[in-house]
């Protein structure tokens, strides 16, 4: 490994996030031995704060039922991956053009935020017309929020880590403000909650003809275009194919004459434009309105999203339904067996940890995992 | 950070017109903020605004000090200007960056004398609020700084705070403020270790390591606090360390309340950042660790561990982070709640960017954020017309401001982010 000048942090993440060839063991072996491994942990922890086996072994039960257990998990677990699949969809993009953006979770405050206020304000158009408005303002909510960060990075050089939490921190702020203004809060209400979304303009619901409690929505068909349509942008078109030349070489693009100040803003904005989707999504199928923190911490499992998924869409659509299914097993985990949802925080972190340091994974578990390519050790 | 200086031009050309560029950005923006202040704080202020300088009960008492706002807004909306118009017309390279600065400080000051017009504000109070508020980020800097210095970029630091204010209230109410205080130190170095151990021996990327530890650090923080403290709530009821204070010193009226009339947090802090700074730029071994950050082959060649010394430092600036994280606790509330650092880790990495990965730069810096925060809360009881969401906005709009309009100036350690690997 040279020491090259260039930012060699943002390339080795990449090498992690995206590597050039994919292989049997790096997208099936490592990720299945990451999940075993983090629930494993998982249960460990559960027994280090005197939780009885016999509970522990009653949660992982539930952890299953509750994901794909029966046609209303599995309803829940599509529900829950849908803005998952988008966010991280964004965040993979992102990646792909050496972007660490960490403000999901603030793109889709502000999609979410502008597809509800388009649905409230235009009650008179028809459906057709008034869905695609909606989806569309809230992606390019989030394109807008997320080229702030953008913009920053490529006038300033401010690093988009940090514009992104910063900018995160300021949407929660600005969601609180604007929820309290009298054309968006509901009438009637003293609490910070906004106005509901006409029915016709909420995504359809797919399944409601079996059970009206079936959530499952056609934001999962959304999420299923998106994928193709990133697999597209990234691999079939030229603003793709320079997207992750920046990416993999900032200075070998630059010199090849591609304009890396628009390819930073444009990524970005894509980004975003899928994480605001993500928003929209959820408040126009899920929710019907926005409180605040409605995004509930999306944005950041969206990362683990990426990450797991080796930012490659199809990547991406599969740890999404995972995270999705250990969201909505989580939930009735904390019902069935009496422990704490927080726990899913701490396995997806451990999934994530085996699957991002595959040094760490060799350590623990030598056998069956093919050396280091190279012999750069000591 | 590497990634923040990667623009290496090409050309000194290049860099010259990159830097007048910067100059012209800065001087725009200062004409901008003395139309703002004209217009909005001058226009919009009348009466006197007072400021009270010493409590009551002081041993030393100090007069009110009364600023005819109006007047004075107007005369700031000038200086402004014409720092603007120069920085516009000249474009000194040398200047952008101090006007800059200039600039931001005499808009906070007539900002503060607009919300205070016709009204009375006491400074002292609000300016021993800020080195409070500034304590967990100027920690939290420091501990990036001695992390940057060896070169691991540490984004951490966020979950090393919540580690650190987790369990100081866990095991200060179970064993006294002392033990939890030192328990929080050693679960900061800890967690300092675990980032050294994914990042120098498993050569796991830097921020993914960082941003992995923080979802870890904030789900099990949350999973026991809803799985156990709920239950007991007696396991989350540490005491608080209270002021102590420094006989004489802390009778001088203004600086005395600040500095000489605080807890051991706040002397604590002050210490290691003189220490820390004597450490890395006065004696050998400090000096062997920034050969670490800047050029670790060369530092190897000449016979230093370059891993050991990653693993020192990084231990070492995580138990930095766990003692700044106990101030959540031990030093405020003395009870653990979700989430409670609330970011205050990446404020302090911005600190240390801004404080030029230098110790007392990073504290600079954290008393920058400590006063927009401490402002946000002084001011909502001053009744401003500004939405309060707005004010707490600040302290996160100055991160971005001083993030994207200083970095021209500061260099990150030249091996920052990256691993080394061992010939």
């Amino acid at each position: 490994m040279s020491e090259g000048k260039t930012d060699t942090a943002i390339q080795s993440l990449l090498k992690r996030a995206a590597p050039g060839r994919h292989e049997f063991e790096d997208l099936v072996i490592v990720p299945l031995f990451a999940i075993v491994a983090a629930l494993v942990l998982g249960a460990l922890t559960m027994l280090a704060t005197s939780v009885e086996p016999a509970t522990i072994a009653r949660s992982y039960l539930a952890l299953l039922q509750g994901s794909v257990g029966s046609i209303s998990a599995i309803s829940e677990t599509l529900t829950a991956a849908t803005p998952l699949i988008l966010a991280g969809l964004g965040l993979a993009l992102g990646f792909r053009a050496g972007l660490f953006n960490i403000g999901a979770e603030g793109q889709i405050l502000m999609g979410g935020m502008a597809a509800v206020i388009t649905g409230f304000s235009f009650p008179g158009l028809p459906v057709f017309v008034l869905l695609p408005l909606c989806l569309l303002s809230g992606a390019l909510a989030g394109a807008f929020y997320a080229g702030i960060a953008g913009w920053l990075r490529a006038a300033t050089g401010a690093h988009e880590v940090i514009s992104t939490i910063m900018l995160n921190l300021i949407a929660y702020r600005l969601i609180d403000y604007m929820l309290r203004l009298p054309f968006v809060q509901r009438p009637g209400r003293a609490d910070p909650i906004s106005k509901s979304v006409p029915d016709h303009a909420g995504l359809p619901r797919l399944l409601d003809w079996i059970d009206p409690n079936l959530r499952v929505h056609a934001g999962i068909f959304l999420a299923l275009a998106a994928v193709y349509l990133v697999y597209w942008l990234l691999f079939r078109t030229k603003i793709g194919f320079e997207f992750r030349a920046s990416g993999a070489n900032p200075d070998a693009a630059r010199f090849a004459g591609m304009r890396s100040g628009l390819i930073i803003v444009l990524a970005m904005a894509s980004a975003g434009a899928l994480a605001g989707l993500a928003g929209s999504v959820q408040v126009l199928g899920v929710l019907d309105r926005v409180t605040p923190g409605f995004s509930a911490g999306i944005g950041f499992d969206a990362i683990a999203v990426a990450l797991l998924g080796r930012s490659h869409p199809v990547g991406v659509l599969f740890a999404g339904l995972l995270f999705g299914g250990l969201e909505a097993g989580g939930r009735q985990m904390q019902v069935d067996a009496g422990v704490s949802i927080d726990l899913i925080g701490i396995i997806q972190a451990l999934i994530i940890v085996f699957i991002a340091a595959p040094l760490l994974v060799r350590a623990i578990f030598p056998w069956g995992f093919r050396k280091p390519a190279t012999q750069q050790g000591k | 950070m590497a990634m923040t200086t990667n623009t290496t031009p090409t050309s000194s050309s290049a860099l010259d017109i990159g830097k007048r560029k910067h100059a012209r950005i800065v001087g725009a923006v200062l004409i901008a903020l003395a139309v703002l202040v004209g217009l909005v704080f001058g226009a919009g202020s009348d009466g006197n605004a007072v400021f009270r300088l010493s409590r009551p009960n002081d041993a030393l008492v100090l007069p009110d000090l009364s600023v005819p706002a109006m007047q004075f807004n107007y005369i700031i909306a000038g200086l402004l200007a014409f720092l603007g118009v120069r920085q516009f017309l000249r474009g000194g390279v040398r200047w952008s960056s101090l006007s800059l600065g200039i600039g931001l400080a005499l808009v906070v000051v007539t900002f503060l004398v607009w919300a205070t017009a016709g009204k009375a504000f006491s400074l002292t109070g609000m300016l021993q609020a800020t080195m409070v508020r500034a304590v967990p980020i100027a920690l939290g800097g420091l501990a990036g700084v001695l992390c940057e210095r060896v070169a691991v970029v540490n984004i951490a630091i966020e979950g090393m705070l919540l580690a650190g204010a987790f369990t100081g209230a866990l095991l200060g109410s179970v064993f006294g403020g002392i033990t939890g205080l030192a328990a929080a130190v050693a679960v900061g170095g800890l967690f300092g270790f675990i980032l050294a151990a994914l990042v120098v021996t498993y050569r796991m990327d830097q921020i993914i390591a960082g941003v992995v530890i923080n979802l870890f650090v904030l789900g099990l923080t949350s999973y026991v606090s809803s799985q156990v403290f709920q239950e007991y709530r007696s396991l989350n009821n540490a005491p608080v360390f209270r002021a102590i204070k420094v006989p004489l010193l802390g009778d001088i009226p203004v600086i005395g309340p600040m500095l000489f009339y605080q807890n051991i947090f706040v002397y604590g802090a002050l210490i290691m950042v003189a220490v820390a700074t004597y450490y890395l730029f006065y004696t050998r071994n400090g000096l062997r660790a920034r050969a670490v950050g800047e050029h670790p082959r060369a530092a190897d060649t000449l016979g230093i561990d370059v891993y050991r010394t990653r693993f020192i430092h990084v231990t070492l600036g995580g138990m930095v982070a766990g003692f700044g994280g106990a101030w959540f606790t031990l030093g405020s509330v003395g009870r653990f709640d979700e989430n409670m650092t609330g970011g205050r880790g990446y404020i302090g990495l911005a600190a240390m960017i801004f404080g030029r990965w230098h110790p007392v730069g990073a504290l600079m810096a954290a008393l920058v954020f400590g006063f927009a925060d401490s402002m946000q809360q002084k001011l909502a009881l001053l009744q401003t017309p500004i939405p309060s969401e707005f004010l707490a906005m600040a302290p996160y709009i100055a991160t971005i401001i001083v993030v994207a309009g200083f970095i021209g100036r500061a260099r990150a350690p030249a091996a920052d982010g990256q691993p080394y690997i061992k010939e």
